[in-house]
């Protein structure tokens, strides 16, 4: 046979197995909804991605790292405190750095609420000093404490955890929130799959009843609706896939513009982009492995 | 001759009603060309469903080739049911399917390659007049026309049994002694016929059948010796 002709006839003969139930792709709701479930799964999960990423990044960014104020207000002595400081805390066990704050640094950030009219010298203005420590637990912070109330005792200490905390705590939260979210929508797409299913094996109940008849296993009969519903999934993963994506993309620049450091830590990395990607895949198998189910279970009480 | 089907006591009731079959026993010859006749209602549908297992009995023992199917696993049913060929009293094609595609679905539901399938299905379209119908779909089919797409379908996978539900009801005398002819011919391949018909003269046309009769839901000749080879009628 022509090779064009036999790929042809093979293209049409497999068309004909497949159509044994009739083509309902697109026409129908499912596509739809499941277009609509994988949407608001993959915002989820970029949610809770992102979250997460801020939150480790918080983590990370706070990991052992305290303020020492200085709050006299007299800006010689205060000089002269950040001084000592500066001398002694590198020698202190357990310090990995030590970083005085600029003033030009607390200007910029004060200067919204100040102005720019008045000189930073005019104000009795903190001073402030980073250090690093090599532990984060509350032990070594207090005995930092000590230590520094030795050299200089109406320093304050802060450890940043103790101010962030709360909100890297939020951020955690909101990401577990959103893993529960994908984990409901999965649910949920699993219902209306199933119910789809139902739907479709009841109408469908003559032609099953001739292919069973004819001496077709459940299993063949299983894999059709598979099929079918495979198609639907797959259409309607890719589609709410796309309009997420695009949200995602659209949410992403809008966060950069903010020029926020703590919203720009909200980021989806390659890999949360593959996991994202691999939303769809498990959707449509998620969609199939529950159609064949609820097909297998359903013929099962036929004879 | 060998027996292909046997029927022991048989009896079948749906739901909590009173048995729709009550005591059937009978058994039919491989290779034999069976009628089944009664008045509507009488159960004959109900022993066709039986037999062509779509059916499980109420009590008593069905064999289909020497086996007892009604403890048979499920899953071994369609492995029978593939060896059976069935004309639906209301045909039962697949609406969205060509003729050829319908004809050509028993092969493809037992898993046979496509390039074996084009020349039965050929070959089988030729032989019930329809091959110029081969892409028509069923609704675009008279009554005969899909009959004969019935016939063709349950016949193409040469199956042992061949059951057929009131095959001559739809269609003229004319259609309907072709299809008694394709009948006769498929008998002479060896395939065991079972034609549930209200059609007498029908009965007549094939000499060496044997009648079975329904009675609501009794066999009117349980042992076998009040059978009608119409050829013989006269003389018994």
């Amino acid at each position: 046979m022509i090779p064009g002709i036999k790929r042809k006839r093979d293209k049409a003969a497999t068309a004909a197995r497949n159509r044994l139930l009739p083509e309902g792709r697109v026409a129908g709701p499912m596509p739809w909804v499941i277009a609509i479930m994988m949407f608001l799964t993959v915002l989820a999960a970029a949610a809770g991605l992102g979250l997460l990423h801020a939150s480790r990044a918080l983590g990370a960014d706070l990991s052992g790292r305290v303020t020492v104020q200085l709050i006299d207000a007299d800006p010689v002595a205060r000089n002269d405190a950040v001084r000592r400081l500066v001398r002694a805390l590198p020698r202190l066990p357990g310090v990995v750095a030590v970083q005085p704050v600029p003033e030009s640094q607390l200007a910029d950030q004060l200067r919204p609420w100040l102005g720019t009219d008045l000189a930073a010298a005019e104000l009795p203005i903190p001073a402030l000093v980073d250090v690093t420590l090599a532990a984060t637990d509350p032990a070594a912070v207090a005995t930092f404490r000590r230590a520094v109330a030795a050299i200089v005792p109406q320093a304050r200490v802060e450890p940043h955890a103790a101010f962030l905390a709360p909100l890297s705590g939020l951020m955690t939260s909101l990401a577990g929130l959103a893993v529960a979210l994908v984990l409901l929508m999965a649910l949920a797409t699993g219902a209306v799959v199933v119910l789809a299913a139902r739907g479709a094996h009841d109408s469908h109940r003559g032609t099953i009843d001739v292919l069973h008849l004819m001496g077709a296993t459940d299993i063949q009969i299983a894999r059709l609706f598979q099929r079918r519903i495979a198609l639907d999934a797959s259409f309607g993963g890719a589609l709410g896939f796309a309009a997420a994506a695009a949200v995602i993309a659209i949410i992403g620049q809008r966060l950069g513009a903010t020029g926020s450091d703590m919203l720009q830590t909200i980021h989806l990395s390659a890999g949360a982009w593959l996991l994202l990607l691999a939303l769809p895949l498990a959707g449509v198998l998620l969609a199939m492995l529950t159609a064949r189910m609820t097909v297998l279970s359903a013929l099962g009480r036929q004879l | 001759m060998a027996s292909i089907v046997q029927f022991e006591n048989v009896g079948l009731r749906y739901g909590l009603g009173s048995e729709a079959l009550s005591d059937i026993s009978f058994s039919l010859d491989s290779g034999g060309f069976y009628f089944l006749t009664g008045a509507s209602g009488a159960g004959k549908t109900s022993l066709l469903k039986l037999l062509y297992l779509a059916q499980r009995p109420s009590r008593g023992v069905i064999r289909l080739f020497n086996e007892d199917v009604v403890t048979l696993p499920r899953k071994r049913l369609p492995g029978f049911r593939r060896r059976i060929g069935v004309v639906f009293q209301d045909f039962r094609l697949v609406p969205h399917l060509s003729t050829y595609d319908n004809i050509a679905l028993p092969l493809r539901v037992a898993g046979m390659e496509e390039s074996e399938i084009a020349a039965p299905v050929a070959e089988m379209l030729a032989w019930v007049g329809l091959a110029d119908r081969a892409d028509a779909r069923p609704a675009t089919l008279s009554g005969g026309e899909q009959q004969r797409v019935a016939i063709a379908r349950a016949v193409i996978g040469r199956p042992e049994i061949l059951i057929a539900d009131e095959p001559t009801g739809n269609v003229d005398p004319d259609m309907a002694q072709r299809l008694l002819t394709l009948f006769e011919a498929l008998n002479k391949l060896g395939t065991t016929m079972v034609v549930a018909t209200h059609d007498i003269p029908l009965i007549g046309k094939v000499p060496d059948a044997q009648m079975m009769r329904l009675d609501r839901g009794r066999l009117a000749d349980p042992t076998g010796s009040l059978r009608y080879p119409p050829g013989r009628a006269g003389s018994a």
